[in-house]
């Protein structure tokens, strides 16, 4: 019966496999080989063992791209999930119940086409929208939108606010698709447990704190994880959307620009690959502790 | 609409009364009506937040620089000419970025497929030696994220001589796709009935032609939704393109989001803003229109990943 497997096996596994070795793993693993040298990406390989850590230590330029990367790691996730949370709600139980049922609000299906457009959106493109709706002069929308009198906003060429608005556009174009997958989580609970709550007397706000949440919370912890994700990327925004890329002053900086700009504006191949290996294990330590609490709170539910 | 910012009843969600059981009927109407008013006011304002910024590039497509720096974002532009539009795509090349995306994306989602569905397959369904060792191997990539190999994979392509190449761009689509596909798909097999395929193989087809004309039938809404998946993620990939599309006269093939980008800045040296408008214009209304068509499909494809 299984005559000819091998043949077979080794065929439809030949191809995928040395693409996957060649550009993916082999490429990986030899970013931990070049963060032990000072390889410029021309002529032989030194190697200078830890040397590229230790300048990693004393470049301040790291350490705020560092804090900028938590910065998003914490907030990103937070907003994100709490708005889909309380749209997702509105939609499927925001319209009361009647018959017994509890039913969406009106127009709940143009919401979620609505809300989940731009998620289609290349980051690329919405770095440029974004880009000219943060503009610092009338031309930029928001400016736009104040009025007369009001001083120009800065926004993006402002130190202290180049961050948040990073944030805040990360988070428009990721709401709409979290809304989708906690309404789908919402749409699979048992009507009846609403039902039954609703018989008790329980308010919307104790439907929503009471059986939603503790019933999606598998659903939440996979956002957790997604948003984390896109929290160290971030790449195309701060490289298209900010005033020097990454300025003003560094104040945008993160840590895939900085791998970026070393390995091909600087010429400094092993300082990049010395970031990627930090960056390996920031998402590492950010997949345990995700899974430390999933389990903790699995206990608890 | 007047503040980004503002996320709009979030925390405002109405505390309704709790007390008073006596006559709680009037009472729970006027809660849900409450209610049912302040969710509309949140949802409503949110919708004006996600479009807000979309309509403004529409409308200041028409307008003239000018125009432009007057302020007032939704006004209505003076006069309706197409001439940003012939500026985009003819000057600013938008319409042949769009066609190099375009050929792109089909062949490497083409490819991912082909060989994703053929991997996932031969180890979701085949017992053999290593088997194990190459599922975990390709679910690792998982792990990884993707511009931590920037360098290194810079020069693993240019020693091929693959660089500023569509060839090099859609090989390194296809590999960077292969782990969630895969993964996805794996799983996908592995949930599929055995009794058609032994009786295939009872009936004496070969190994290969089961698996194109059982397995992949059967899995069609699982490749469907993974698809989707990969034609969006690989046609919003802006960080492979910027690598890879480089060297000399590679500007004629940059991909759209590296156009866009590029054109934007451009156009920050020259003060063209409408035609950057007219040309995200043009970006994004493809999207919105097959967005109409395959609204249902694209969501279930892209949180399909997600639900797994």
């Amino acid at each position: 019966m299984r005559r000819g497997k091998y043949p077979f096996i080794i065929g439809f596994l030949i191809v995928p496999v040395a693409l996957y070795c060649t550009f993916v793993v082999a490429a990986y693993l030899q970013t931990f080989q070049l963060s032990l040298s000072s390889w410029s990406g021309l002529g032989p390989i030194e190697y200078v063992g830890f040397d590229n850590f230790t300048k990693l230590w004393h470049d301040e330029l790291f350490w705020k791209s560092i804090r900028h990367n938590i910065f998003l790691l914490v907030l990103l996730p937070i907003v994100t999930i709490i708005l889909a949370m309380v749209f997702a709600f509105l939609l499927n139980v925001g319209g009361g119940h009647r018959g017994g049922t509890t039913r969406g609000v009106w127009g709940s299906k143009v919401y979620r086409v609505i809300f989940f457009f731009p998620q289609l959106l290349a980051l690329a493109i919405v770095a440029v929208i974004f880009g000219r709706v943060f503009g610092p002069d009338k031309s930029g929308m928001l400016n736009g939108l104040f009025p007369e009198s009001w001083k120009p906003w800065l926004f993006l060429a402002d130190e202290r606010y180049a961050m948040l608005c990073i944030l805040i556009v990360l988070i428009w174009q990721a709401v709409g698709f979290y809304v989708v997958l906690f309404s789908a989580g919402m749409g699979s609970i048992p009507a009846e447990i609403y039902e039954a709550a609703a018989l008790d007397g329980a308010t919307r706000i104790t439907l929503f704190f009471r059986i939603t949440i503790p019933l999606l919370w598998n659903t939440v912890q996979v956002a957790w994880v997604y948003l984390g994700i896109a929290a160290f990327d971030a790449f195309a925004l701060v490289n298209i959307m900010t005033v020097d890329r990454g300025g003003p002053n560094g104040a945008s900086s993160v840590l895939s620009l900085m791998i970026y700009r070393n390995a091909f504006e600087f010429s400094q191949a092993g300082y990049a690959s010395a970031l990627g290996v930090v960056l390996f294990f920031l998402t590492l330590t950010f997949a345990a502790l995700t899974l430390r609490v999933t389990r903790r709170d699995s206990v608890e539910a | 609409m007047t503040n980004l910012t503002s996320s709009p009843g979030t925390e405002a969600l109405p505390v309704v009364k709790e007390t008073k059981s006596a006559g709680r009927k009037p009472e729970a109407k006027r809660e849900v009506k409450a209610f049912t008013g302040l969710a509309h006011i949140a949802l409503f304002a949110w919708a004006l937040v996600t479009a807000g910024p979309l309509i403004w590039v529409l409308l200041a497509s028409f307008k003239s620089n000018t125009e432009i720096f007057l302020g007032k974002p939704f006004a209505l532009p003076e006069h309706f000419s197409l001439d940003t539009y012939f500026d985009a795509w003819g000057e600013a090349h938008i319409g042949r970025y769009f066609l190099n995306s375009v050929i792109v994306v089909l062949i490497s989602t083409a490819g991912t497929m082909l060989f994703g569905s053929m991997a996932a397959y031969v180890l979701a369904r085949y017992k053999f030696f290593g088997n194990r060792f190459i599922y975990y191997l390709f679910v690792s990539g998982l792990a990884f994220p993707t511009f931590m190999a920037l360098a290194p994979l810079f020069y693993i392509l240019k020693n091929m001589g693959l660089l500023g190449t569509y060839t090099g761009l859609v090989l390194v689509y296809i590999a960077y796709s292969l782990p969630f596909t895969v993964f996805f798909l794996a799983a996908f097999f592995k949930t599929l009935p055995y009794e058609i395929e032994e009786a295939a193989t009872v009936d004496g087809a070969s190994h290969t032609r089961k698996f194109f004309q059982i397995m992949m039938p059967m899995a069609k809404s699982g490749l469907v939704s993974i698809t989707i998946f990969n034609i969006v993620g690989q046609w919003n990939q802006y960080l492979l393109p910027v690598v890879i599309m480089t060297g000399p006269g590679a500007e004629s093939k940059y991909l759209l989001t590296q156009g866009i980008a590029n054109i934007s800045t451009s156009a920050g040296y020259h003060a063209e803003w409408s035609t950057l408008f007219a040309a995200l214009t043009l970006s994004i209304l493809p999207m919105i229109v097959v967005y109409a068509i395959f609204q249902r499909q694209i969501q279930a494809g892209l949180t399909a990943g997600a639900v797994k």
